[in-house]
């Protein structure tokens, strides 16, 4: 008989430069609304706990300390709270770095500069749909906040071809009789692929009667590396942030 | 200076293969002009579920074969129809997702779900019955009784409206009816004590506009059939049972442009089986309530079930008809009820013309002149016909206006020994107000019951009949409109909970418990085509195009399968 002996899992103390710093400066603003009322600015406010040593009695890894913001230690008086994942992924980001940044010294990104950049300038809404306003030709970002993190956005923004999600990614079909569509792809089998074309309208093709079949691995979205200034980047990021969808 | 951005936009003028163009209010008006699509639970405005498409024909439908499937994940009996929109599918499944599909293949664009944040009260299971769709909009009632609108392109969440609250024992389930800038919808919770209501929301806002409460309040006209107790009263009474009347509305309505009135059938009265507390005929209960579209005003009302005991929901789909009624045209409106009886009421005024039962009844011996029912309720212990779940139900009838038929599904001989027993109002607790016992008639003395007989048939079941056809056995069944004489029947050993759709080919598309789906000839009934889909049908047919070929929709267990002629 093979006995398997499960060793003690290591702890997992992830590091400190693995957290973008859009991340950190969320959470780090978080922090400040929900959290260092009790816990204090310098993460000490409770008595045994400090959050800025880096070590968590209930939590080594970053999925745990999540599920200790979202559940709560009701018998300890800490409520649970309800953050979606660009809240937690923040959150944690910013514990994990409390010890060694000053939160006065970081500048958070201002949201209502950031959406005059998003419907100015930048043109999201050429692709982008927020709130029922706005292409469909890219995806409709009106809850993306809750989905993402703000070190996504701040990666996506200067690099959309690392970043692009495979489901994504732009397709090329040209019919046996001769008509070209191009669209984003939203669900591919073996046989057919469904995408969203130019006038953001539903179309779904049987590859067997196409004449060409092209998936990118670009994206349709360009850099805005050097579009930008870093300041307008961070509004940019702040503003994504804000976009929590209908409920 | 503008910065350019999509790079490859060569999306630009790429043009779409299906048109896909904006549902308008013109377009719900003419559904019957493209039969190409189905833009409503129903079909189209009158509620026919007939449509103009005529490629699978009684010659061809032999050929007949799956074209796909798509299985809900999520596991309960399926009661939605689904809409085809140029191309693409949109169907609901439990418990209030949406999804988008590709009509021609079935494969899914995009899915949407919608977390309940009540604990939704419920009497029969997280039911949805469909969507309403109007320009880009697509709209869904929930169970924790909100509306939601969806972008129909991408499933984003548009808007959201609270429309009753769900620990009272209010949800939605359904179908949307869409009519102008509306959207009209009504409550379920006839089992939990609610007030039931019609209300029609802002399609743009979801702001409400109106709303028509089903059980009226003191001082409005109907009122005054929610009789005050008997001082002597020797049983429970309640003095303030309107409060807790029931009349859902759970089957998607109809509208008449020419009248501007919208038509809705009202569920029981609660508590459902013992009348002695809620004294009094309980307007609208039971009943058909005809509204001004845009004010939400009662034009005219037909109570079919005054003081309703058996649980007789009028959620029939109400079918709008012109027709020649004892010789003259009349604007009818045709309903096979609950309650066993087939009616033609003249849909502008409200009056009756026509009551018939189809099937055995026993609850009442016939009509007065102002077509009330005669009740003659049964003795303590034997059995009402039908029974609780009715001679027919909410299964879609047809109307074909070329051969001139009504369709509906029927139960025949089934029967339920119907017991009351008081209860007291307490929100959120069910409010039956009583019980029921199947019947199952002992062979040597029919009076008499077999006591450890399975079940009625209730709401699903397994594989095996075990009630059998005893207990209760369906039909399809066809009826000339004007005097409900039965024209031809398709019987099945079980019961059915499937609709009927017939075609301009004069087919008609329906299936049944077993888990047959059938094509019948829609002249004679006579069976064409049949494919064991291998559960329960619970939901009525649709017929649609999809790259220039028909197909046909139905739900069978967790399936929704959809079948065409070949190549």
């Amino acid at each position: 008989m093979a006995l398997t002996v499960i060793a003690q899992q290591p702890v997992m103390q992830e590091h400190p430069e693995a957290y973008p710093k859009a991340d950190i400066q969320y959470g780090a603003r978080l922090y400040g609304e929900h959290c260092d009322r009790c816990h204090g600015a310098n993460g000490a406010g409770v008595s045994g706990v400090n959050l800025a040593s880096g070590k968590f009695r209930s939590a080594t890894t970053d999925g745990q300390l999540k599920m200790v913001i979202t559940n709560g230690f009701p018998t300890a008086g800490m409520p649970p709270f309800r953050f979606d994942t660009a809240d937690l992924t923040g959150l944690v980001a910013w514990l994990r770095n409390m010890n060694s940044i000053d939160r006065g010294s970081m500048k958070a990104g201002d949201p209502a500069r950031g959406r005059a950049i998003f419907e100015g300038t930048a043109a999201c809404g050429s692709c982008h749909r927020v709130n029922g306003k706005g292409s469909r030709k890219g995806p409709d970002l009106s809850d993306i906040g809750t989905l993402r993190s703000a070190g996504y956005f701040e990666r996506i923004l200067v690099d959309p071809n690392g970043q692009l999600l495979p489901i994504n990614r732009p397709v090329h079909v040209v019919t046996r009789e001769g008509k070209a569509v191009d669209g984003r792809r939203l669900n591919e089998d073996t046989y057919t692929v469904q995408m969203v074309d130019g006038e953001g309208h539903l179309q779904s093709f049987v590859k067997a009667n196409l004449r060409e079949f092209r998936i990118s691995t670009k994206s349709a979205m360009t850099s805005y590396r050097g579009e930008l200034q870093p300041d307008e980047l961070a509004d940019l990021v702040a503003y994504m942030l804000t976009l929590k969808g209908v409920l | 200076m503008t910065l350019r951005r999509y790079l490859g936009m060569a999306l630009l003028a790429a043009g779409s293969l299906a048109a896909q163009n904006t549902v308008t209010p013109q377009r719900l008006l003419e559904a019957s002009k493209e039969p190409g699509n189905w833009l409503t639970y129903s079909g189209d405005y009158s509620s026919h579920r007939y449509s103009g498409l005529a490629k699978i024909t009684p010659a061809n439908v032999k050929g007949l074969g799956l074209a796909w499937v798509y299985q809900s994940p999520v596991a309960g009996s399926w009661e939605a129809t689904p809409l085809v929109v140029d191309g693409v599918m949109y169907i609901t499944q439990r418990p209030n997702d949406v999804v988008a599909l590709d009509a021609a293949t079935g494969r899914v664009f995009w899915s949407y779900r919608y977390n309940n944040l009540e604990d939704p009260r419920v009497c029969c299971g997280a039911n949805n019955r469909g969507l309403g769709v109007l320009g880009d909009t697509l709209f869904m009632g929930t169970l924790d009784a909100s509306l939601v609108a969806l972008d129909r392109h991408n499933g984003h969440l548009l808007w959201k409206t609270r429309v009753a609250e769900a620990k009272a024992g209010y949800s939605i389930t359904v179908a949307p009816l869409v009519v102008k800038d509306k959207v009209i919808v009504g409550v379920g919770g006839g089992e939990w004590g609610i007030r039931g209501f019609i209300a029609a929301y802002s399609a743009a806002t979801g702001k409400e506009l109106w709303r028509f409460y089903t059980v009226p309040g003191p001082g409005e006209p109907g009122h005054e059939t929610w009789l005050p107790c008997p001082t002597d009263s020797k049983e429970y009474c309640d003095p303030e049972a309107w409060k807790h009347g029931g009349a859902s509305v759970w089957v998607t309505g109809s509208y008449d442009p020419a009248t501007n009135l919208t038509y809705w059938g009202t569920g029981n009265a609660g508590p459902d089986y013992n009348p002695v507390q809620r004294p009094g005929d309980n307007l609208y209960t039971a009943s058909v309530v005809a509204l001004d579209t845009d004010t939400g005003k009662l034009r005219w009302h037909y109570q079919f079930t005054p003081g309703d005991r058996y649980d007789y929901d009028a959620v029939q789909v109400p079918v709008l008809a012109d027709i020649q009624f004892q010789g003259k045209p009349v604007k009818a409106m045709l309903w096979a009820n609950r309650n066993g009886n087939y009616y033609v009421l003249d849909r502008v005024t409200g009056k009756f013309l026509l009551g018939k039962p189809f099937i055995k009844v026993n609850w009442m011996s016939g009509f007065d002149t102002n077509g009330r029912p005669i009740q003659t309720p049964q003795p303590v212990g034997q059995p009402t016909y039908p029974g609780l779940l009715g001679g027919t139900n909410w299964y879609s009838p047809s109307y074909s206006p070329r051969t001139g038929l009504m369709y509906f599904p029927i139960w025949e001989d089934q029967a339920i020994v119907f017991s009351r027993i008081p209860v007291a109002y307490r929100e959120g607790n069910g409010f039956g107000g009583g019980g029921f016992q199947p019947f199952v008639p002992s062979v040597g003395d029919p009076k008499k019951g077999i006591p450890t007989a399975a079940g009625v048939p209730n709401l699903r079941r397994g594989p095996i009949n075990d009630w059998t056809d005893a207990a209760g056995h369906g039909a399809m069944l066809a009826v000339d409109p004007a005097t409900g004489e039965p024209k031809w029947k398709f019987s099945m050993t079980d019961v059915t909970d499937v609709g009927a759709a017939t075609t301009a080919s004069d087919l008609l598309f329906t299936g049944g418990r077993e888990g047959y789906m059938q094509v019948l000839h829609a002249r004679t009934g006579e069976l064409l085509w049949k494919r064991n889909l291998g559960a329960q049908m619970l939901n009525s047919p649709i017929t649609f195009e999809a790259g220039g070929k028909q197909y046909v929709a139905v739900m069978a267990g967790l399936g929704l399968f959809v079948f065409g002629l070949p190549e």
